[in-house]
């Protein structure tokens, strides 16, 4: 296909995905808003009042950025992993796979398609956020650079899940079992310096760890891990799952027979 | 000239070993209207699904209008739609947005397909439905939308999986009259069906596979000729007696108004007239008892079924 006919099929998969959530906003866009706020006033507001400081900031400061990111990381992994394996289980993703439109050409579609929500939520979320404290970014470019990426990653663990789906349980399990941990152990509430060295050690193998910290960094300008080592993570897993994908897609079982 | 198709020794064997092509071979020649039939499992949609990269082939080859699918799987889809038998659209998109969407996913620029999409939704009846959810939709609704999403691109080859299956008569009928239109434009088109008298209006040439072989591939006209016999109901005005003389003919009186009658190959129906009305009978109305491929159909399949069972007694 010419770089011209690659990106009509592209964007068409790019626009379909945005007009699938944003039919579907009272489940796609009002929920996640909805939590976000109750995290602002339960841990933001009434509870963090009464903790003090954190890592120099606010406990709603401290909180707020990785609330955000917790917001991209679901939704963004939500929308793809619900989209694709919908248009598996309704067989409309052969409406793809028969066409000329390439396996790498229909990943990243499905991919932008769940950065779209997750920036989308967590511009909402962070307008939000602006009603209970104020935000001055410290770095722009980190804070862009990193919640795309990790949108991106997201996105892509949504997309291998939805290919190895064969029921809607199973598109629920990952973010019940491992997302939903993992985030909520990842530095959203609380720095790791709170934790004993052990606890330090552990949560360092945490990947959403970084992503979390980067994102305070780029906002806030602290972090409890070297920045450079999350760029660096979040590089080399959307490069791995990108060739796991690709992969599936062009010699698994799941998609063609 | 280059066909539209072309399939050669087309192997498939699942990996539970079950081995639903064992080498099929045949060609269809552009602007043909061609009929692939076969009883339900005989791997009609797996030699789809091949064409349509759906299902991935164990072995042997395929071209569509020349162009080899393991050397440029794309343009031969550029060439190729393909309407399957199972309804495979999102329930909840309008129909307007999957006929369009289909366009992007060929590259074809908006406006182009924005055009294409009122073409081919007013052709099949349905731009008054263009903004309803994909499962308001009736049946043969549902059918015409993947048939306007297929052409969507107008392929050069078109390969309908039993598109008129559960479609009312009516509509099916107005189906072929738009089949028959496309295919008059030039449009290749491969059809799958077990109503048979439907291949019969509609096609030319004719594959038979079964289990996994081809066990006939010819044209319509040569395989009807090769028909022995006929069987026709026939309809009297008067009274027929239980002890009716059917003369060289084979035949029996159904109840009071109505009899069968085999018509072997070299025997006139005039004969068979002519007897009648010598015995004061006068024939209303004549009907096939069933259709004339369909006889066929099933005798082919009974003859492959006892070559097999010969050949296994031969290897046992």
């Amino acid at each position: 296909m010419s770089p011209q006919l690659i990106w009509t099929s592209f964007s068409t998969i790019l626009r379909r995905e945005v007009r699938r959530f944003t039919r579907i906003w009272p489940q796609t866009l009002v929920p996640p808003v909805i939590t976000m706020s109750l995290y602002f006033v339960i841990f933001g507001a009434l509870i963090g009042s009464r903790i003090g400081d954190m890592g120099g900031f606010s406990y709603m400061e401290f909180v707020v950025p990785g609330l955000i990111m917790m917001a991209v990381i679901t939704n963004s992994y939500a929308n793809v992993v619900s989209s694709f394996y919908s248009a598996k289980f309704q067989r409309n993703v052969e409406e793809l796979l028969v066409s000329p439109t390439p396996n790498w050409v229909v990943m990243a579609g499905y991919v932008l398609g769940g950065v779209a929500r997750g920036l989308i939520v967590g511009f909402i979320v962070t307008l939000i956020a602006l009603i209970f404290t104020s935000l001055s970014v410290q770095h722009i470019g980190v804070t862009i650079l990193i919640v795309f990426l990790t949108s991106v990653l997201f996105s892509l663990a949504g997309f291998i899940n939805a290919i190895f789906a064969n029921s809607f349980d199973d598109i629920s399990i990952i973010p019940t079992f491992v997302l939903t941990p993992l985030t909520y152990l990842g530095g959203v509430f609380y720095s790791i310096e709170l934790l004993s060295p052990f606890w330090q050690g552990l949560s360092k193998l945490n990947p959403i760890l970084y992503m979390v910290n980067a994102f305070r960094y780029g906002v806030l300008g602290v972090s409890d891990i070297h920045v450079g080592w999350a760029f660096a993570g979040v590089l080399v897993f959307i490069t791995l799952l990108s060739g796991w994908a690709l992969h599936l897609m062009k010699h698994g079982k799941r998609l063609r027979h | 000239m280059t066909a539209a198709l072309s399939i050669k020794n087309l192997e498939k064997t699942y990996d539970n070993g079950f081995q639903a092509l064992k080498g099929i071979s045949f060609e269809v020649q552009p602007g043909d209207f061609f009929a692939l039939l076969g009883p339900n499992g005989a791997g009609k949609s797996t030699t789809i699904g091949i064409l349509c990269s759906l299902v991935r082939k164990t072995g042997g080859e395929v071209s569509i209008f020349g162009i080899d699918i393991d050397r440029d799987f794309p343009a031969a889809k550029q060439m190729l739609g393909v309407v399957p038998q199972e309804f495979n659209f999102s329930q909840f998109e309008k129909v307007y947005d999957i006929v369009c969407t289909q366009g992007g996913f060929y590259g074809m620029p908006r406006a182009l397909a924005e055009e294409r999409t009122e073409k081919y939704l007013r052709k099949l009846g349905l731009w008054d439905k263009r903004n309803a959810q994909a499962r308001m939709l009736s049946g043969g609704m549902k059918r015409r939308l993947m048939i306007a999403r297929a052409l969507i691109h107008e392929p050069r080859l078109l390969i309908l999986d039993e598109p008129t299956a559960g479609v009312d008569i009516e509509l099916r009928r107005s189906m072929w009259e738009f089949l028959q239109e496309i295919n008059a434009q030039g449009t290749t088109i491969i059809l799958t069906t077990h109503y048979l008298e439907e291949a019969e209006s509609l096609c030319r040439n004719i594959a038979i596979i079964d289990k996994g072989d081809i066990i006939e591939n010819t044209s319509i006209k040569s395989l009807i000729k090769t028909l022995n016999k006929e069987v026709f109901i026939l309809d009297s005005r008067e009274i027929l007696s239980a002890t009716l003389d059917f003369g060289d003919f084979e035949g029996r009186r159904l109840d009071e108004h109505s009899l069968e009658v085999t018509v072997e190959k070299g025997q006139s129906l005039s004969d068979l007239f002519a007897h009648l009305s010598a015995q004061n009978i006068s024939v209303t109305s004549m009907r096939n008892r069933a259709n004339r491929l369909e006889e066929l159909f099933v005798s082919l399949l009974a003859q492959n079924k006892m070559q097999e069972a010969a050949n296994k007694e031969v290897k046992s």
